[in-house]
């Protein structure tokens, strides 16, 4: 894309979408970012009037709503919530690839999302390097989360207060997974997403333990890798198509009933981003993505309405106080809510109680976290102000973005509340 | 876009995180909810005090720069929409504290940057009731609604903003501050200043803080459903129940149009081949509340209503009320553009007005729906179209000002809560008279001598 009047004709494919957009400005209700900025700009309402002028021309500077369209989690809730129903996320997904396809992608994110990301063998090397080298750099925080900063990498890493790597990701102790499956039993493909595979192995474990208590044969092959939403928030669409087609290759050829994974917004983008980007590879795999779309299921999900579990009933009389958070792409793009709050009442030793606007995005946002790490703390702050007021003991999520953010903020408030998956909860009442 | 010298002396007075001077900055305070040409202003300034708003106003008056003040933006008649591209957008978003709740007295003091919605559910943790409910209430502000004198669902018994207002604290274009009235329910003391700025649309003052009276939350309240074949029987109910001196608290019409589409979204199960419904709460003491569903229940079986439902629980009560609230949304979503009108007419006028627009609609081949407040006789007639078709726009336009002439003939009004602005303004000498134009120009050039606030809103200065 040589000029920008080309840009604006490859926006002009959005236009009937943005116009349906009324200007009513109800997303201000529940837009995380304009929650702490304030700024017409950081909500739906601005960015897509933002995207329609540069579209019709009437603003000339690429560079400036790319910035602003950074300024968004992606959480949905403007979607969610869109009194026209304007499919808020999917312009944004668009309208980033389109103008980053004119600005150009920067060198470093290319070198992740084109080069390292497809490349299970060398992702899984620089991790596996990585994490015996996090003893030089890092330090325990002290705090019940048991977290660890780097203070030598603020210029990167800033203050963040983070779960650090494990030393041992969950590919390298399982190995490659394809277990038989029980006569008439079934059988699952296990996604664990990085996350669950490098930095939250005991929450994958927990997911595994719970997938044999019930007698589920788990498919995890070798070669999987980032499902892609990274590169996709950023506007490389062909990074996200790279990846698909890794992990596509590697679940090629597994039978299971189901493709499971703890990592809500991992998910959700097998579920509905696969498909919709896998045309652009192949008809075949188009019709793969499809199929594995069609499996695509929340773990918690999967627990409650194919497996039938259930609430315990009556918790124990001093059992652990646990309040949930509603990650954003669980409740707003799988539909999953009552699930997990089941997932975790099937463990009488805990009691559930709601906080105060539960599904209100915690401000992790996936890379948005690294781009504005100020607006990320500052929206996690509201978050961790709930979670304290419900006075729980642990808080739960249902996505290891969300759980790492939880940590961080509670974290540097030095609170008392731990961060636990839903699945993990369950897990510690099987023998 | 204002000189690097101004914006500079803005950074240097209220912080530079609160002055907005990039394109894409400024583009994004261009329009409001209203379906009108945007407008880029030269500067966005956020002050975060009472004295910050005040510096604000007055520098900008010195150097006899326009300006236009903002809230959440969500007028639909164009009052935010800067009047030219010198025009400095003022917002209030950075004064929004609730000073003081007041139980005993029951009054609150507020900024105006206050949403509304989270003011009322303040105020509820405290037993205490603020009534205006507009349809914007979970993002509009309480700053706005004063200058719109928003209404809302329960106009018809407990009113609409102005009847809230016990005083105000704003500031003139010169930058001076003014006051009028104060924490007490009786105050003649001087002009009703407070009075005056009520749907003034930002063209007489800036609020900076506003006292709010409140009251105690309604005891009991009973919803019905009514289904009637012909929309007039529906309208003419209305009347009805006004005249038999029942005052609901809510009293909602929804028309076939409307119904079927809302049905169409929701699965709720509506009765599709109604001509219309009417929705209707009662509220207050349990017994007063008893009497009163029973008179209403009468008027509308006297008016021929084919079925009268009441809801068995909360569940269902909050279902037929959900019917209502996604009125707007599902017509919404029919086509590309929505232009939801305020025509508003005396209650026993319903009948020929809901008539006329059908009439009007079907003579410009457009769709409309149409359902609203009844029980004030503020309906929302919704046309859906695509603005990008000139033609089809053209053609609302006509049918709008066509609808607006027969509200009049039948004594009714331009609008009942959504303002004038610069989409209403040209209707202003036919509703009122020449003579009130020249009183309200002569009123804004003696205020605002350098006509500064708002020039080409309400009637111009």
């Amino acid at each position: 894309m040589s000029n920008l009047h080309e840009l604006s004709q490859r926006l002009m494919a959005l236009d009937d979408r943005i116009t349906a957009c009324m200007k009513c400005g109800m997303c201000q209700a529940v837009c995380p970012m304009f929650g702490a900025s304030g700024m017409e700009a950081d909500v739906a309402r601005g960015k897509l009037a933002l995207i329609d002028n540069l579209a019709h021309e009437m603003i000339q500077d690429p560079e400036a709503v790319a910035d602003k369209l950074g300024r968004c989690l992606l959480c949905g809730s403007c979607q969610a919530s869109c009194p026209p129903g304007v499919q808020i996320m999917d312009v944004f997904m668009e309208a980033r690839e389109i103008v980053n396809a004119y600005l150009g992608l920067h060198p470093v994110k290319k070198m992740i999302f084109r080069a390292l990301l497809p490349q299970p063998s060398v992702f899984n090397l620089a991790m596996r390097v990585g994490a015996p080298m996090q003893g030089l750099m890092f330090r325990s925080t002290g705090a019940p989360q048991g977290t660890v900063c780097a203070p030598m990498l603020n210029f990167m890493l800033g203050d963040r207060h983070m779960r650090p790597l494990a030393k041992k990701p969950l590919h390298v102790r399982h190995g490659a997974l394809d277990e038989r499956r029980q006569p008439g039993g079934i059988k699952v493909a296990f996604y664990p997403g990085c996350m669950g595979d490098k930095m939250y192995v005991d929450m994958a474990e927990a997911c595994l333990k719970v997938l044999r208590h019930h007698n589920v044969a788990v498919f995890m092959p070798k070669g999987l890798t980032c499902c892609g939403i990274p590169a996709l928030s950023s506007g490389d669409a062909d990074g996200m198509v790279k990846q698909m087609k890794v992990n596509l290759k590697a679940l090629d050829g597994g039978d299971f009933d189901y493709i499971l994974s703890p990592c809500g917004s991992c998910t959700s983008t097998v579920k509905e981003l696969w498909p919709r980007y896998a045309g652009r590879i192949g008809a075949v795999e188009k019709r793969k993505a499809d199929q594995l779309a069609a499996k695509a299921m929340d773990i918690n999900a999967f627990l409650v309405d194919v497996l039938k579990v259930q609430p315990a009933g009556t918790p124990a009389g001093n059992a652990t106080s646990v309040t949930y958070h509603d990650s954003c792409h669980l409740k707003k793009s799988l539909g999953v809510v009552s699930q997990p709050r089941a997932v975790m009442a099937a463990n009488p030793a805990y009691k559930v109680v709601e906080m105060a606007e539960p599904d209100r995005c915690c401000g992790c946002g996936g890379s948005f976290n690294l781009f504005h790490y100020d607006y990320s703390r500052k929206i996690g702050q509201r978050k961790r102000d709930n979670v304290v007021a419900s006075q729980a003991e642990v808080v739960a999520a249902g996505c290891p973005a969300c759980m790492m953010q939880l940590e961080d903020v509670l974290s540097h408030n030095k609170d008392r509340v731990r961060v636990m998956h839903t699945v993990e909860i369950y897990a510690e009442s099987l023998k | 876009m204002a000189s690097q010298a101004l914006i500079r002396d803005f950074e240097d007075l209220i912080g530079k995180e609160n002055v907005f001077s990039s394109e894409a900055d400024r583009q994004s305070y261009s329009y409001d909810s209203a379906v009108l040409a945007p407008v880029v202003p030269s500067l966005v300034l956020r002050p975060t005090s009472t004295e910050q708003l005040g510096v604000c106003v007055k520098k900008l008056y010195d150097n006899g720069i326009p300006m236009t003040v903002r809230g959440a933006g969500t007028n639909l008649s164009g009052g935010t929409i800067p009047d030219n591209t010198d025009t400095v957008v003022i917002l209030t978003n950075g004064l929004n504290r609730i000073i003081e709740i007041n139980s005993d007295d029951l009054y609150a003091v507020v900024e105006p940057g206050v949403i509304t919605a989270q003011f009322a559910a303040e105020v509820a943790k405290k037993n205490l009731f603020y009534p205006p409910d507009p349809g914007s209430q979970a993002v509009s502000t309480i700053g706005g609604n004063i200058a719109e004198n928003a209404g809302g669902l329960r106009g018809l018994k407990y009113g609409v903003t102005k009847d809230y207002l016990m005083g105000v604290e704003f500031f003139d274009a010169t930058g001076e501050i003014v006051k009028s009235g104060s924490r007490t329910v009786k105050c003649v003391t001087g002009y009703n200043l407070a009075g005056m700025l009520v749907q003034s649309e930002g063209t007489l003052g800036i609020i900076s803080q506003a006292i709010l009276k409140l009251v105690p939350p309604p005891k009991a309240s009973k919803a019905l459903m009514a289904v009637f074949d012909e929309v007039q029987d529906a309208a003419e109910a209305v009347a009805g129940i006004i005249a038999a001196h029942v005052v609901p608290c809510t009293l909602e019409l929804l028309d076939n149009n409307t119904i079927v589409r809302v049905d169409d979204y929701t699965k709720a199960g509506l009765p599709r081949e109604a001509g219309a419904i009417l929705l209707i709460e009662v509220d207050g003491h349990p017994a007063q509340v008893a009497d009163d569903a029973e008179a209403v229940e009468r008027v509308l079986k006297a008016n021929r209503a084919r079925a009268v439902h009441v809801p068995k629980d909360a569940e269902e009560k909050f279902k037929l009320w959900e019917a209502r609230r996604m009125a707007l949304p599902v017509l919404a979503r029919c086509r590309p553009t929505t232009v939801l009108e305020d025509a508003t007419v005396p209650r026993s006028q319903i009948p020929a007005m809901m008539k006329a627009v059908n009439e009007i609609a079907a003579k410009h081949k457009l769709e409309v729906g149409t359902f609203g407040h009844a029980g004030d006789g503020n309906l929302h007639p919704t046309f859906l179209c695509d603005k990008r078709d000139k033609d089809e726009f053209h053609r609302v336009e006509e049918a709008i000002d066509e609808m607006f002439d027969v509200a009049l003939k039948l004594h009714g009004t331009l609008s009942g809560e959504h303002g004038i602005g610069t989409a209403k303004s040209k209707w202003m000498e036919k509703e009122t008279s020449r003579g009130t134009i020249l009183f309200s120009q002569r009123l804004r050039r003696a205020l605002d001598p350098k006509g500064l606030f708002n020039a080409t809103k309400l009637v111009g200065i």
